[in-house]
């Protein structure tokens, strides 16, 4: 059944991408679901929306603009947008949360004017939106390869400090470990991976593929270690799945990982209640 | 405390205040190398402003604070100081880590950027785990644990790096009053065997006062700082000082029976 995607270059680079963003998402996706920032990754995509419509509208009146792959002004506005986040979140120290919907309706809004200022709903917008089995080309996917191996390397060497961060992080302050430096890399690593991610699932659907199968690997997980690799485990399964299924049935792929993402975590949940049930947490006091 | 050893932790006329409002006048402390201070005060006495200005968090509008003999200012060794946050019991107790991880944590800012953990890491945090009787729970998720429990598993983490000198700030709250004998029982231990010099900060003058070798007692200034047999046999003058009224402390009589005297005890306490 796979094997189809081998015999089309344009499905062949679309898989390896798919494959890679299986990988990515729920790596970057343990840290922001342990961070608790699920809803700043749906933000981010949100903004990414507005860096495509705002390179589509661009390519409308300077045909100039047309050479620039809309996928990296998204990513550009996605970065813009979260050191804004970061900024209003200091301005408003006590509601912190603000800046999130404010982001977020920011990116759609304006996302929207440019869209109608550009040749409002194209097949090209749907695809962005939701997801495509056929997005990626050759020179895409080189882009794509680099991007993944340089996040991998940065999310492995700051493996120790982003875990000490997620879990303590006055502590991890007081060891030395430069907390705001890195809070920012790890922003801009989210915002590469929504643009990656994206091509393949959707502006809408990319924070899911960040957060699914890491509800998933949360409830059989028995350390931190092994949440990352039932994580992308579980995103690997869904994008293979998901990306032949949406072949097949001629759907948007975005749709269908998310399927397959519900259906692991259903099964998760439902075997986790018949193994947990033996196994309660230890009260006796030392 | 002799001359000849230099203190590990030494204050002198440190004076501190949120704007205007003073909040520690002219304190002088000094801690020596080996001893296990108790410092006690009410709520809002200063101690927690007092933790920050230690571990540089805060800076002193006055006098000069010393960590093993440099300036907080400069002092970068930050390795030989280890630090229980009374915070440190607060986290998401569902977070998906494991003892071990938890542990290892202590030793990041040791091993430095750039870096992994090697072999040698993971001996030292079995290491810590043994010191306080947590070996077999390596691989257990933290939040599976008991309060008691964790509170073992953050002085592991603070002990990994192997300090000279470890803080705790309120270390007790939230744990049962068994565990807290037993807690306890373990920094004496730490103490005695390990020499740790210890400092100690707490609300809690009851329990304390049976393991410390020097009580500090603070409100705003420091009304009393000694060894712990001159601050018993002083006790309710000393808390009267301190807390500007007649206090009286229910003394531990070993009697688990009690231990709820002793909760409405840190309760009233509380409130003020």
């Amino acid at each position: 059944m796979i094997d189809v995607f081998f015999q089309y270059d344009f499905l062949r680079y679309s898989f390896y991408t798919s494959l890679m963003i299986g990988i990515l998402a729920p790596l970057v996706g343990v840290f922001i679901v342990v961070r608790r920032l699920a809803l700043l990754a749906d933000t981010l995509s949100h903004i990414t929306l507005t860096g495509i419509a705002f390179s589509m509208m661009m390519a409308r009146y300077y045909p100039a603009f047309a050479a620039i792959n809309p996928v990296y002004t998204g990513m550009g506005f996605a970065v813009a947008g979260s050191l804004m986040i970061e900024q209003l979140r200091k301005s408003y120290a006590y509601y912190k949360e603000l800046a999130i919907p404010v982001i977020l309706s920011a990116g759609i809004g304006i996302g929207v004017v440019f869209i109608s200022l550009a040749d409002g709903f194209t097949t090209d917008l749907f695809n962005y939106l939701f997801g495509s089995v056929a997005a990626v080309s050759r020179n895409d996917f080189t882009a794509v390869a680099v991007l993944t191996a340089v996040v991998s390397l940065l999310l492995l060497l700051f493996y120790k400090e982003l875990f000490f961060l997620s879990f303590d992080e006055e502590q991890a302050v007081l060891s030395g470990i430069p907390a705001r430096a890195l809070h920012l890399m790890f922003i801009v690593i989210t915002a590469v991976v929504i643009g990656i991610s994206m091509q393949i699932v959707g502006i809408l659907l990319v924070s899911a593929l960040m957060t699914l199968p890491v509800a998933a690997a949360m409830r059989i997980a028995a350390s931190f270690k092994q949440l990352f690799l039932f994580a992308v485990l579980f995103g690997e399964l869904s994008v293979i799945a998901g990306m032949t299924a949406a072949f097949y049935a001629d759907a948007a792929p975005g749709g269908m990982i998310v399927v397959i993402n519900l259906l692991i975590l259903g099964a998760v949940l439902s075997a986790d209640r018949f193994l947990k049930r033996k196994e309660k947490p230890v009260w006796t006091s030392s | 405390m002799s001359a000849d050893r230099e203190a590990v932790l030494e204050l002198q006329g440190v004076q501190f205040g949120y704007s205007s409002r003073p909040v520690l006048e002219d304190i002088q402390l000094s801690v020596a190398p080996g001893s296990f201070l108790g410092l006690v005060g009410p709520n809002g006495s200063g101690k927690s402003t007092l933790m920050k200005l230690l571990l540089g968090l805060l800076e002193a509008d006055e006098g000069t604070i010393k960590l093993f003999g440099t300036p907080v200012q400069s002092f970068r060794d930050w390795n030989r100081i280890g630090f229980v946050s009374q915070k440190a019991g607060s986290f998401n107790s569902g977070f998906p880590a494991t003892v071990f991880e938890v542990v290892s944590m202590g030793l990041y800012g040791k091993i430095g950027l750039f870096r992994f953990m090697k072999k040698k890491h993971k001996n030292r945090v079995m290491e810590a785990l043994r010191l306080v009787g947590l070996e077999e729970y390596s691989g257990r998720q933290i939040g599976m644990l008991s309060g008691g429990q964790q509170q073992r598993v953050f002085i592991a983490r603070a002990l990994v790096s192997e300090p000279e000198l470890l803080i705790l700030d309120e270390p007790t709250v939230g744990v049962d009053a068994d565990s807290v004998r037993n807690f306890y029982e373990l920094l004496k231990e730490l103490n005695r065997n390990k020499g740790i010099t210890l400092l100690l900060v707490t609300h809690d003058i009851g329990a304390m006062s049976d393991y410390v070798t020097d009580v500090a007692c603070l409100n705003k200034c420091l009304h009393f700082h000694g060894a712990t047999g001159e601050f018993i046999s002083n006790k309710d003058e000393m808390m009267r000082a301190m807390y500007g009224h007649d206090v009286s402390v229910i003394e531990h009589n070993h009697d688990h029976g009690h231990h709820d005297h002793h909760h409405d005890h840190d309760r009233s306490e509380a409130v003020k």
